[in-house]
């Protein structure tokens, strides 16, 4: 019913906060990981770091995805 | 019986990581990256979109390499502080840095010289597919460390 009331900008809105949410959880685990390696392994830091740069920037295109869809439906 | 003080060790949290910092490294080479196909992408937007079509995809591209520098930044400057301050700095710098994306693109969506066709496809296709071409060498630099792609490979 909520939904029904809610315009084409709403909806857009509505899904790109939805699709922030996959990729604040995914950056939340890979960063926790990825501390706990440098944490164990010190001499590996710079490994696990590039590694980890990486990984964010790949989760971080979830929400980017998620923002263009909003944008572009939005408009 | 007398008892020994233990030392207890220092919290995971409050471990420091002062050695160089690879992200900044990764995040020049996606820039040099960008820069060398930014050209051919602005002239491929001008034939399809005209003049707005090749500044929006040079918008987006800008967008795009200002993102993965100031992600380097902020993670370089939070390892120096704590692995703690590393985990804050990742997550909160995730909201921040899609914030200024968003209020950057929000901004300029009624300007004239903006298609928001090429500038939304432009922030994914730049992002994925530096991130992809990237992971192509640092994925071979790691596995055989001795044998970095050298320049004229590049």
């Amino acid at each position: 019913m909520l939904l029904a009331e809610l315009s084409n900008k709403g909806v857009a809105a509505l899904t790109y906060g939805l699709a922030a949410i996959g990729p604040g959880v995914g950056i939340g685990y890979l960063v926790g990981q990825a501390v706990q390696a440098m944490a164990r392994q010190p001499e590996s830091a710079g490994m696990v770091r590039t590694t980890m740069f990486l990984g964010i920037a790949f989760v971080e295109a979830l929400a980017l995805i998620g923002f263009v869809v909003f944008f572009l439906a939005g408009n | 019986m007398t008892t020994t003080p233990v030392r207890q060790a220092p919290s995971i949290m409050a471990v420091r990581d002062l050695g160089p910092a690879p992200e900044r490294e990764v995040a020049r080479d996606l820039v040099k990256r960008g820069l060398m196909v930014l050209p051919i992408a602005v002239a491929l937007a001008a034939l399809s979109w005209g003049g707005a079509g090749a500044a929006s995809v040079a918008f987006a591209a800008g967008l795009v390499l200002a993102n993965f520098l100031l992600a380097a930044a902020l993670l370089s400057w939070a390892a120096r502080i704590s692995l703690g301050m590393l985990m804050g700095v990742s997550l909160f710098g995730f909201v921040l840095r899609l914030a200024l994306i968003a209020g950057a693109v929000l901004l300029v969506k009624d300007q004239p010289w903006v298609e928001p066709v090429p500038l939304g496809v432009t922030l994914v296709v730049a992002h994925l597919g530096l991130l992809f071409w990237e992971t192509k060498f640092v994925s071979a630099s790691l596995a055989f460390p001795g044998l970095k792609p050298s320049a004229e490979e590049r």
